[in-house]
Order: structure tokens, then C-alpha cells, then sequence
């Protein structure tokens, strides 16, 4: 039994899977903060960072379903966003009677709610092409490339070896629990013990895993030494972007820049 | 008179699509030893899973009469005990006590009747005076014993193992074993271990690939070479 | 389905799209400095064991975060595991060991965004860490070193910091005009003292289990550590400065907006950067009609464009990629 459809990585051969890790993550991250930088209303630009994200998904043959789908993640923070519809300040839309009070939306406080939830779900959908396409190991040179200290890329490293390794641990305490969670099928019985009495057993359980992972990290820290550790992480240089990379980056920012200042010269 | 467990035509595949178990029949009558058998991958774990509803697939499981369906998963998982192959998943509080009580408790019994459980559980695994220990300390052996210990204490109808032997030395086996013969419950272990299967378990059900591909008498099984071969076993 | 049931999102995580530009990048900075120097702390206290014991335990938390347990019907508790990574591990090993968390959750999980990731670090591993640090060196000391200190002082860090990370969070929604403070402060602080509880449950049973199998590693946390001092300080102010701070900007949403609006915080509308295009260019056509001729000669452009560049790289599907 194992956890690794935890996963999001898909194999694949698409132009996207082989475009170099560092293009991609710079990207990604250019896109979100373009999203990031429209202004609310500019709708066209919505429109076609939607439009964009959504070539790349066709490109990537991931699927566009699998990614809109991931993409739901996000959506249960909106309800966070969803008063200001009705606290902004402009020329009201609708009313909506909630006992005593009578809720005034307003056109700009639709607006605002409206480019939030863009925002947002155009952003998530870049990450996660960013996640389906790229393995880990990948996403660690994209790191070292933008000048992430050597020490924490090895941390994540070793996390994300042995993230699988704990989960599975962590499945299986789950299980034995489980199994001993039965009902004793008599009257007058109220199963599943005290919140405080299930709150501590789920932090034994806690422990109990910190404990085997304090005791591996141990085993793992000898074989290291065994092979000659001395604490720094000697890692091999990174290649040098190909010109091919290079130019899907210009031409990629090129068309973000430009969308960017088309939606600030005309919504700003 | 039911049958203890009864499997028809359970059928299981896991998220990423690959199929673990195809129609597998089993019936096993109340007081039965039954040795499940198999290469790795074989499906044995994932059956196991199926008893007691952690895992839901295809088809009709009934254990001790009650079907193993949603509504009736708690009162299942009181009359199935499982454990698990590596005790360190499933000692997970501080005390061996604590550990042996949590069935009892969950199932809301009172105190007086949970120490009842404890002691007992913990005498039938001669480890009574365990009981203040921490887990965490104790040898392989000693850790395997608690574990049946933690499901005795809830009185369960069936006893099903997932390799008790793995991993213990010689003389914490022979222990082992003969505590697995004492006990009056009816029983299904999967296991790699043949010369245990030789001695204590009448009956043997081969899997392989996700299906049962033969169950019967363990002496005549264990006699067939080419069958036990074709199958990644050894006679013992 | 399974899947969502071990990746619910923890009310925390902001995504993106929720914080202003500002705010995400000031963040940004405060979790980078951080960061790097808790960087050099570890380098310093923890020598050649550091990459293994955090990279496991930084699994371990994530793996930790699994661990639920039935609240009421169908919710339930579990860890965020900052108060509990800074008693086994001391502050500054905590601090990286939350950025790798949630750095993991946000890239390869999508639990919270990428621009928002530094607001993120900055709530869990910055805010997070310092709070339960300065709560639980306080209860242990006062305690002087009695068994009851541990238990109570890591009970009241994990509650602190849940609640204390969550105003923040509240505060930073609100900044970034996102949600009226007068509802996100107290939504978030009510809900998380709730949730704080649950934390406080399993960071005790959890200290219980291995106080009871392995005391000795309890010492990092209990120990005085280099900039411990400046740490607990720091720990101190942020709680203090938010639990005042959240309850004025919800009682003066208001006053909030007026003083994020003043500072340039708020994405509300401002002038045009400069103008460049008059309000007629061509006689009889308006701005808004051009806007829309354009977004349609630009969305053409970056169609061809992407087809121009994929046509490209699949030309050479055939030879080996670099």
C-alpha cells in the first residue's frame, strides 16, 4: 500500500515535460505575478491569461480536465473573498435581505470578487501544470538556478525522499487504528472515547512517527557518513540553458510584459 | 451456524488503476486455521484490508454473519482483529497499558471492565507484567505478542495475521507459534513462513496475481512441487 | 475521495490571487531574511548532522499533518507542527523545517500559492516558530524544569502559535483589501482558536509519547540557544502586536483600509501610469472599443506566437532534449 498517487507528476513527452526546469518555474512564477499585477476589471487580460494557461495545458497533454479539477483546490478560500461584494463602496447591483439586514452588492464590489477568483484560479492552474510536468529532482536544480542556499535544497531533498517513506508509516497507524476502532454493539455504549482521549491518541501517533524518523534520520546520517560526508553538499554544476530554452523564455516573458502593460495603460 | 468469513466474488483495484484482486471466493468456517499464501504482490495484503472495510472493493464480504458494508463497520471491526505486520505501526501509545486498552475504550466500556480486558489479553500473550512498559523498548518479539494483545482485548470473533513470523528470531518463533496454537479463534494468516504453515494450519489458500489459485488441505498443497514452484513457493 | 480527505487544504494556506502585490513582496523579504539566517544559525549550532535529521523531520511533519482525528461528525483535528518542531528540534531548525513544509506543499501540492508562498513562510515558520519558542521558553522556565513545564508550556505554544499565525493571516487578507477586517480578523481568529485546541491535543500527546520512550530528545527545545534571547523577544512582540492589533483593525475597518490605501496596499484603482493614449484616438471610436480590438489582435499574436514556438521544439521532437 502506498502513498505515491500523492504524486502529481505525469510522465509525458509534451514540448512542456522537456522544456528545462528553470524556464518553467521562472515562468510560472512570471505568470502568477503578472495575474497578480492586473488590475480588477481588466477582463480582456483575464480572458487571455485564461486563454494562455490553457494552450499550455492543451500542449502539455496532461489534460485539461485533470488540471481544472486539481484546480478546485483553491476554490473554498474564495468564500474568504466573498463579503466584499457587498462592502465596497459603488453603484448598487442587487440587494440581498438576510434577517434584519439588507445586503447592498455593489458593481465594484462584484468587480473586486470577480478578478480575485481569476486571480486566483488561472494562478493555481500554472502551478499545477508546473507540478504535473516537472519531476521533483528537476524542481530542485530550478531552485539551486534561482539561488537557493545549497543546504535547504538538500533539505528538501531528503524530505521529498522520505515524504513517501513517512507517509506510508503514517497510512498504517492510521490503519491499525482503525482496526481496533470497533463499537461493542451493546446498549448504552457511547463509542469513540473523549475529544481530549482521541486529540492524545492522534498525538501518540504523532510522536510515535517523529520517534522513527528521529531514529532513521540517525541510520540515514551513518550511510552518509559511510560515504564520506563531511556536511557540505558537493552537487554538480548546472548546465547552461540551450538556445532553444532561451528563447521560449524571451518570447514567454515577452508576451507577459505585454500583456501586463495593455491591461495597466487601459484599467489602471 | 454462519460461516466466520465469507468473501464472493471481491474484486479491488487501487487508485493508480492497477488491479489487485479478481473475484476472489472464500468461505472459512467458525474455528478454522487457514494459511494464506503467495508471492509478493499476490493480493494477500489487499484481501486482508477487504475483512474489516479499510479497504472497499467490488463484492460481498460477511464477517460472522454481519455484512461489511458502511453502517456496520464498527461493529465489524470489534469481531475482526487484525494486526498488522510491523508492530512499530501499531504501538502507538506511550504505555504497552494504553496500547492493549484503546479497543476497549474506544468501544465506550467501563473502566473496571477495560482492566478486565487488559489483564487478559495480556496473560492469554504471557506479557502481563508488561503492562507499564513502554513499547518502544521492547524486542521484536515481545512487541509482536503486544500486538495480538491489542486485539484479543476486544473479544474478537476472528484473528487475522499478516506475516506474525517476519522478522523474529528463532526461539521468539517457536514462541509465537505455539501461542497462535492456543488460541481458539478462528484464524487466517498470511505468510511466507511454509514450515509454520506445515504445522499449524489445516487448511492453505494459494494466491497469486490478484486471484485464488488453489485452496485446500495443507498436507496435499504442500506436496505439490510444480504447483507450489509456478507460483513463487517452496516446499518446505 | 481519498485524495482531497489527505490534502485539505488548512484554512492557512493562502492561494494566490488573495494578497496584494505589496504585501506578497514585503513578505517575501521578511521570509527570505529569515530564513537565511536561520540558515546560518543551523550552520553554526548543528554542524554535519543538520541535512538528515531536518529533511526527515520535515517529512515527518508533513507525514504528521496526515494524522487526523474525529472532532465532530465529519471534521476533524490535526498538526500544523510548528510549536512541536520547535521543542524537538530548537527555533532555528524549526524555521527551515516549516519553509521546506510548506515550500513542498505550495509547489508540488499547490496548498497555498507561489507569490503567496513568502506570507505563508512567514505565517507558519517565521510567526509560527518565534510565538511557540517565546510561550514555550517562558512555561518551561517558570516552570523550572519540572515535567509539568513541558507539557503545559508545549500545550500552550501549540495553541499560540495556530492562533497568532491565523490573525496574522486575517490582517494580511484584510491589508490587501481582500476581505473586511471587521470579518476576516475575527473569522480567522475564532475559528483557528478552535483548531488551536486540536493542535494543543496532539502536540501533548505527542511530547507525552516521547517524553515517556526518548527524554533526551526534548533537550534542543529546552535549551538556550544563540540570538535565543532576540528570538523570544521577537516572539513576544509579534504575539503581542497582534493580538492587539487584530482586535483595532476589526473594530476600525475603516481606519484599516484608509491607512492600506494612504501606503499604496490596496489594488483599488488608480490613475493610468501615464497618459498615453488621449481619450479619442480616431474620431467616432472610444477607448473601450479600441481596448477590445486590440485584446483581440493581441490574444491572435500569442496564439501564433505559442503555435510558432511549439511547431519549433516539436520539429526537433526527434533528437534528445538537453
Amino acid at each position: 500500500m502506498h502513498v505515491h498517487f500523492l504524486d502529481p507528476y505525469r510522465s509525458g513527452q509534451s514540448p512542456i515535460h522537456r522544456l528545462d526546469a528553470r524556464v518553467k518555474f521562472v515562468l510560472t512564477l512570471a505568470f502568477i505575478l503578472t495575474a497578480a499585477l492586473t488590475p480588477p476589471g481588466a477582463w480582456p487580460v483575464y480572458i487571455l491569461l485564461f486563454a494562455l494557461v490553457l494552450a499550455v495545458e492543451i500542449f502539455s497533454e496532461i489534460g485539461v480536465g485533470f488540471v481544472l479539477k486539481r484546480a478546485m483546490l483553491a476554490f473554498f478560500f474564495i468564500l474568504a473573498a466573498l463579503p466584499v461584494i457587498f462592502t465596497i463602496p459603488g453603484p448598487a447591483l442587487f440587494h440581498l435581505p438576510l434577517g434584519a439586514w439588507t445586503l447592498t452588492a455593489s458593481l465594484p464590489g462584484v468587480e473586486r470578487f470577480l478578478s480575485i477568483a481569476m486571480k486566483s484560479w488561472v494562478s493555481i492552474q500554472a502551478a499545477i501544470l508546473l507540478a504535473t510536468t516537472t519531476t521533483f529532482p528537476e524542481l530542485m536544480t530550478a531552485m539551486r538556478a534561482v539561488r537557493i542556499p545549497r543546504l535547504l535544497v538538500a533539505i528538501f531533498g531528503l524530505m521529498w525522499r522520505y515524504l513517501f517513506v513517512l507517509a506510508d508509516e503514517a497510512l498504517r497507524l492510521m490503519r491499525a487504528r482503525q482496526a481496533r476502532s470497533g463499537y461493542a454493539g451493546q446498549p448504552g455504549l457511547k463509542p469513540g472515547g473523549s475529544l481530549a482521549w482521541r486529540g492524545r491518541v492522534a498525538g501518540g501517533m504523532v510522536g510515535n512517527l517523529f520517534l522513527r524518523a528521529f531514529e532513521r534520520s540517525d541510520r540515514i546520517y551513518m550511510a552518509m557518513l559511510a560515504r564520506g560526508y563531511d556536511g557540505e553538499m558537493r552537487l554538480e554544476p548546472l548546465p547552461d540553458l540551450s538556445n532553444r530554452s532561451w528563447l521560449v523564455l524571451l518570447v514567454s516573458m515577452g508576451m507577459l510584459v505585454v500583456l501586463l502593460a495593455f491591461a495597466l495603460l487601459f484599467w489602471a | 451456524m454462519h460461516h466466520s468469513i465469507e468473501i464472493d466474488n471481491l474484486s479491488f483495484a487501487y487508485p493508480d488503476g492497477h488491479p489487485a484482486l479478481r473475484q476472489v471466493c472464500l468461505h472459512i468456517q467458525p474455528g478454522e486455521k487457514v494459511a494464506l499464501v503467495g508471492p509478493n504482490g499476490a493480493g494477500k495484503s489487499t484481501l486482508i484490508l477487504h475483512l474489516n472495510g479499510i479497504l472497499t472493493g467490488k463484492g460481498d464480504i460477511c464477517i460472522a454473519g454481519l455484512p461489511v458494508i458502511k453502517q456496520n463497520l464498527g461493529l465489524v471491526r470489534a469481531r475482526v482483529g487484525m494486526v498488522f505486520q510491523n508492530p512499530d505501526d501499531q504501538l502507538f501509545s506511550p504505555t504497552v497499558y494504553e496500547d492493549v486498552a484503546f479497543g476497549p475504550l474506544y468501544q465506550g466500556l467501563p473502566v473496571a471492565e477495560v482492566k478486565s480486558r487488559v489483564a487478559e489479553a495480556l496473560s492469554v500473550v504471557n506479557m502481563l507484567e508488561y503492562a507499564q512498559r513502554v513499547s518502544h523498548h521492547l524486542s521484536m518479539g515481545e512487541k509482536k505478542r503486544i500486538a495480538i494483545a491489542t486485539v484479543l482485548s476486544m473479544r474478537p470473533e476472528v484473528l487475522v495475521l499478516d506475516e506474525p513470523t517476519a522478522g523474529l528470531d528463532p526461539r521468539a518463533r517457536r514462541s509465537l507459534i505455539n501461542l497462535l496454537d492456543e488460541l481458539p479463534l478462528t484464524m487466517l494468516v498470511s505468510t511466507h513462513d511454509m514450515l509454520m504453515v506445515r504445522d499449524l494450519f489445516p487448511r492453505t489458500v494459494i494466491m497469486d496475481e490478484g486471484c485464488i489459485v488453489a485452496d485446500g488441505p495443507t498436507g496435499k498443497l504442500l506436496q505439490d512441487e510444480a504447483l507450489l514452484n509456478t507460483h513463487g513457493l517452496e516446499k518446505p | 475521495m481519498y485524495l482531497t480527505n489527505l490534502l485539505s487544504p488548512a484554512p492557512m494556506h493562502i492561494p494566490d490571487g488573495f494578497l496584494s502585490v505589496i504585501v506578497s513582496v514585503l513578505l517575501w523579504i521578511v521570509s527570505i531574511a529569515a530564513v537565511a539566517y536561520a540558515l546560518k544559525r543551523v550552520n553554526q549550532d548543528l554542524g554535519e548532522r543538520q541535512v538528515p535529521l531536518m529533511g526527515v523531520l520535515a517529512a515527518a511533519i508533513f507525514a504528521g499533518q496526515m494524522l487526523n482525528f474525529t472532532v465532530a461528525g465529519g471534521t476533524s483535528g490535526h498538526l500544523m507542527g510548528a510549536a512541536i518542531a520547535t521543542i524537538l528540534l530548537g527555533p532555528w531548525a524549526a524555521v527551515l523545517v516549516m519553509t521546506t513544509v510548506v515550500g513542498v506543499q505550495a509547489l508540488v501540492f499547490q496548498d497555498g500559492g507561489l507569490l503567496a508562498l513568502g506570507a505563508n513562510i512567514f505565517n507558519m515558520a517565521v510567526v509560527g516558530v518565534a510565538v511557540s519558542y517565546f510561550v514555550y521558553q517562558t512555561v518551561y522556565r517558570l516552570s523550572r524544569g519540572q515535567r509539568w513545564g513541558i507539557f503545559v508550556g508545549g500545550f500552550l505554544a501549540a495553541w499560540t502559535s495556530i492562533e497568532i499565525a491565523a490573525l496574522a493571516t486575517g490582517l494580511e487578507l484584510a491589508i490587501s483589501g481582500t476581505s473586511p477586517a471587521n470579518l476576516a480578523i475575527p473569522a480567522m481568529g475564532g475559528i483557528h482558536a478552535i483548531i488551536g485546541i486540536g493542535e494543543s491535543l496532539i502536540t501533548l500527546g505527542a511530547l507525552a509519547f516521547i517524553y515517556a520512550t526518548r527524554p533526551d530528545l526534548l533537550g534542543a527545545g529546552q535549551k538556550q540557544v544563540t540570538g535565543g534571547k532576540t528570538l523570544w523577544v521577537v516572539g513576544l512582540v509579534i504575539a503581542v502586536a497582534l493580538a492587539i492589533a487584530s482586535p483595532l483593525a476589526s473594530s476600525h475597518p475603516d481606519g484599516l483600509e484608509w491607512v492600506a490605501g494612504q501606503k499604496g496596499f490596496l489594488d483599488t484603482a488608480r490613475g493610468p501610469l501615464f497618459q498615453i493614449i488621449p481619450d479619442y484616438v480616431l474620431p467616432g471610436v472610444t477607448n473601450e472599443a479600441l481596448a477590445t480590438i486590440l485584446a483581440g489582435i493581441l490574444g491572435t499574436l500569442i496564439v501564433f506566437g505559442m503555435a510558432l514556438v511549439v511547431a519549433y521544439t516539436r520539429r526537433n521532437r526527434s533528437t534528445p532534449n538537453q
